[in-house]
């Protein structure tokens, strides 16, 4: 076998992965990984204009695709600049590769120049992490990074390539599987757990369905959709979840907890048994634990057994893969042959009660004569788009009404950065997910805020030709910290209140874009029309309500069923 | 309550950090941690001790089977166990107290390994509360210097006749 270079390596590892897209930022310490990069056709690579932009971009990528994102950075400044982005994929579960430079190895340790110990950083927020000591064992640890990232609970892997690895020659000898005798994710769900689970399902009067962002991962919408169906019963789902089961169906309850429906956090509240698959019960999920759902019995389906009975108490654990454990659940409820007339009448009262909730408190706004209404821009954005665009959002309120006024009726229809709350995730997601996708429609739902985190990631959706468009919505505020400084601080709104804020039009112009505004709410539906249209990188500002809050809302530290309503 | 853990994890650099670190990001208390080489010289042995209810030590024990690199993870306090520590204890030993302290070592079977004109250095080894009850009773005596190993330990093979 021939010899090739470590930097070779690198990109065959790429080409064998079925890598087609990677995004990065060169330097001095990745250059060797650049330059063999550059000869390989098969693979784009787009040029970020910052690593925490490559990073989220990978991350839009692999939400949108479900394949493996791939980040390229170079040493020290280059490395430390992806943390954010690589712990945002990490508390969402996104598989995610980050290669980046490292100085040679005898000068590591050595304070060398933009030497920084990039695999102590970010050994908390990866699922795994290596320095590759030598060119031999390059092709081993990248086929186990690939495979770490994607399977089991998916995560982000950071590979450090020194340049002296990059430049050494060795066979290349890439193995089909990886030999990991100390990991392996349990897929197969336990046959009893399950038995046990159907039995408690058949008992319940009052059943909901918990769904999380673990659904999507595992693809198993179809599935949850049978169960949902088959049992009759209602399904709420997280932020993560959206998607997983129709917002549009009806049996769905829409978002539950902080800024859930209503109707979603009562159900769940005086429901006898939870049904939650590839979910958390989160903070933002779950209210004041001690409060949470106090009559329900608790089935837990998870990939990773450290979310079973991390933060609530669970009477049927279930690890496996979300997807074989749902198969196998409706295979048992199949076999049990009840009709679905039968489980109708079972949760009839249940859902007369869930039915009445909905009609006491729905999710709505209240419109004001010649002010644009945030969720009014949502709502026809929905309308405009027929629910068929991937939306991304940035993290504020522009988020949550996002994800209360969009319908999501597709999985991998809405990235966002749930877990780790990102700002400036939203642009750089879009920009990712319009690379898997270049014939859909990528909208990035922005804040005036947020978008300012990785605004400079314009140029790349420009310079790849990405139709992306960005709604922003500006409150010309930080609009959600302003909420709870509203409720919460005597409306002392310290430093959320922006002295300078840009043209956003002429920004978009400035980096040869279109920009679009409009400040009363006739315009609208105008500017939208003209932004979708429109074949090119699009920014849409809409001057909205200065003050408009997003509720329901549950205070931090109360019971969910504590809602501040509209 | 406390547990002790035994870690089978594999012999990589990184390794280590990732197991402490899961303790310290998590607010998690390690008591004492001893690590070595096993047979397999590709596998690490780890014995850690740590405190905490049954839903922590449950957490801890599923968030140290989730890192790649951890082959085997038993909490050995659920069951019958030998556990040992060894300390090496400098205790002041001049004309009026050096026969005191050999007479101490004598009962508690412990080994004097090095002697000065002002000091003895004794090796004490057992169970944790030994090496406790040795440090106290030599504690009046004047000791200028302690060094531990952290307990090592080991489930009991069951006995049947
Ligand atoms: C990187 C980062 N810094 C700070 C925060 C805290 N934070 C959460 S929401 C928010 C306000 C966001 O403002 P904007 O983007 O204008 O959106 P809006 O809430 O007004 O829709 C802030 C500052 C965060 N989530 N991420």
């Amino acid at each position: 076998m021939a010899k090739m270079t470590g930097a070779k390596m690198v990109v065959e590892a790429l080409k064998r992965e079925g890598v087609d897209v990677v995004f990065g930022f060169p330097g001095g310490a990745i250059i060797d990984v650049y330059d063999a990069l550059d000869r390989e056709p098969s693979i784009r690579h787009v040029l970020v204009r910052h690593e925490q932009g490559a990073t989220h971009a990978a991350d839009g990528y692999a939400r949108a695709s479900g394949k493996t994102g791939v980040c390229l950075v170079t040493s020290g400044p280059g490395a430390t600049n992806t943390v954010t982005g690589i712990a945002t994929a990490y508390m969402d579960s996104v598989p995610m590769v980050v290669l980046s430079g490292q100085v040679p190895t005898k000068l590591i340790g050595n304070d060398a120049f933009q030497e920084v110990d990039i695999v102590g950083i970010t050994r908390p927020c990866t699922k795994h992490n290596y320095l590759v000591k030598s060119v031999e064992e390059l092709p081993r640890i990248l086929k186990e990074a690939f495979y770490i990232a994607a399977s089991g609970r998916p995560g982000p892997v950071l590979v450090d390539l020194p340049k002296d690895v990059q430049n050494a020659k060795a066979e290349f000898d890439y193995p089909d599987t990886p030999k990991l005798r100390s990991y392996n994710p349990v897929v197969e769900p336990h046959n009893r757990q399950i038995e046990r689970a159907y039995r408690m399902i058949e008992k319940a009067k009052r059943p909901i369905i918990y769904v999380g962002g673990g659904v999507v991962i595992a693809n198993a919408h179809e599935e949850l959709r049978e169960l949902a169906e088959g049992i009759h019963a209602p399904v709420t789902m997280t932020l993560m979840g959206l998607g997983a089961f129709p917002g549009t169906h009806e049996l769905s309850l829409g978002m539950l907890g902080m800024h859930g429906t209503y109707c979603a956090n009562m159900a769940m509240a005086n429901s006898d048994l939870i049904v939650a698959v590839g979910a958390r019960f989160d903070d933002r999920v779950t209210g004041k634990v001690d409060a949470f759902a106090p009559l329900a019995k608790i089935i837990h389906i998870d990939i990773d057994p450290t979310s079973i009975q991390k933060n609530v108490k669970v009477d049927v654990p279930i690890v496996g893969d979300c997807r074989r454990a749902l198969q196998k659940l409706v295979g048992v409820m199949k076999k049990a042959g009840r009709p679905v007339e039968a489980w109708k009448d079972q949760h009839a009262a249940w859902w007369e009660q869930i039915r009445a909730w909905e009609k006491r408190h729905p999710l709505t706004y209240k419109e004001e004569p010649g002010v644009i209404k945030p969720q009014f821009v949502i709502e026809k954005l929905y309308e405009m788009t027929r629910g068929r665009a991937i939306i991304t959002t940035e993290v504020g309120q522009n988020q949550m009404w996002t994800a209360q006024f969009y319908k999501f009726d597709r999985p991998r229809s809405l990235l966002s950065s749930g877990g780790l709350g990102t700002m400036g995730y939203g642009l750089p997601a879009a920009i990712g997910a319009q690379m898997a996708f270049p014939d859909r429609l990528v909208v990035d739902v922005a804040g005036d805020g947020s978008i300012q985190m990785n605004i400079q990631e314009l140029a790349t959706a420009m310079e790849q030709r990405l139709p992306v468009k960005v709604v922003i919505l500006n409150n010309q505020h930080l609009g959600m910290v302003r909420q709870w400084q509203e409720l919460f601080y005597d409306r002392r709104y310290a430093a959320t209140v922006f002295g300078v804020t840009p043209d956003f039009v002429k920004v978009a112009e400035a980096y040869g874009a279109v920009g679009l505004r409009a400040t009363k709410p006739e315009e609208v539906e105008g500017v939208l029309k003209q932004g979708l249209e429109t074949d090119n990188l699009v920014i849409m500002e809409f001057m909205i309500a200065k003050e408009e809050g997003v509720f329901p809302m549950v205070p931090a530290g109360k019971a969910t069923t504590e809602m501040l309503l509209v | 309550m406390k547990h002790t853990l035994s870690v089978l994890v594999e012999n990589r650099p990184g390794a280590l950090s990732r197991i402490t670190g899961l303790f310290s990001g998590r607010g998690f208390n390690i008591e004492s941690l001893a690590v070595a080489a096993t047979l397999d010289p590709t596998l690490s042995h780890l014995t850690l001790v740590t405190t905490g209810d049954d839903f922590i030590i449950e957490q801890i024990i599923k968030q140290l089977n989730r890192l790649v690199d951890v082959y085997k993870v038993v909490d050995v306090s659920e069951g019958e166990y030998v556990s040992r520590e060894m300390a090496l204890v400098k205790v002041r030993a001049e004309d009026e107290t050096r026969a005191e302290v050999l007479r101490m070592c004598d009962i508690f079977r412990c080994k004097v390994v090095d002697v000065s004109p002002k000091t003895y250095t004794v090796e004490v080894t057992g169970p944790q509360s030994k090496i406790q009850a040795v440090i106290e009773l030599l504690k009046p005596l004047g000791i200028k210097e302690i060094a531990r190993t952290g307990t090592i330990a080991m489930v009991r093979e069951k006995k049947t006749v």
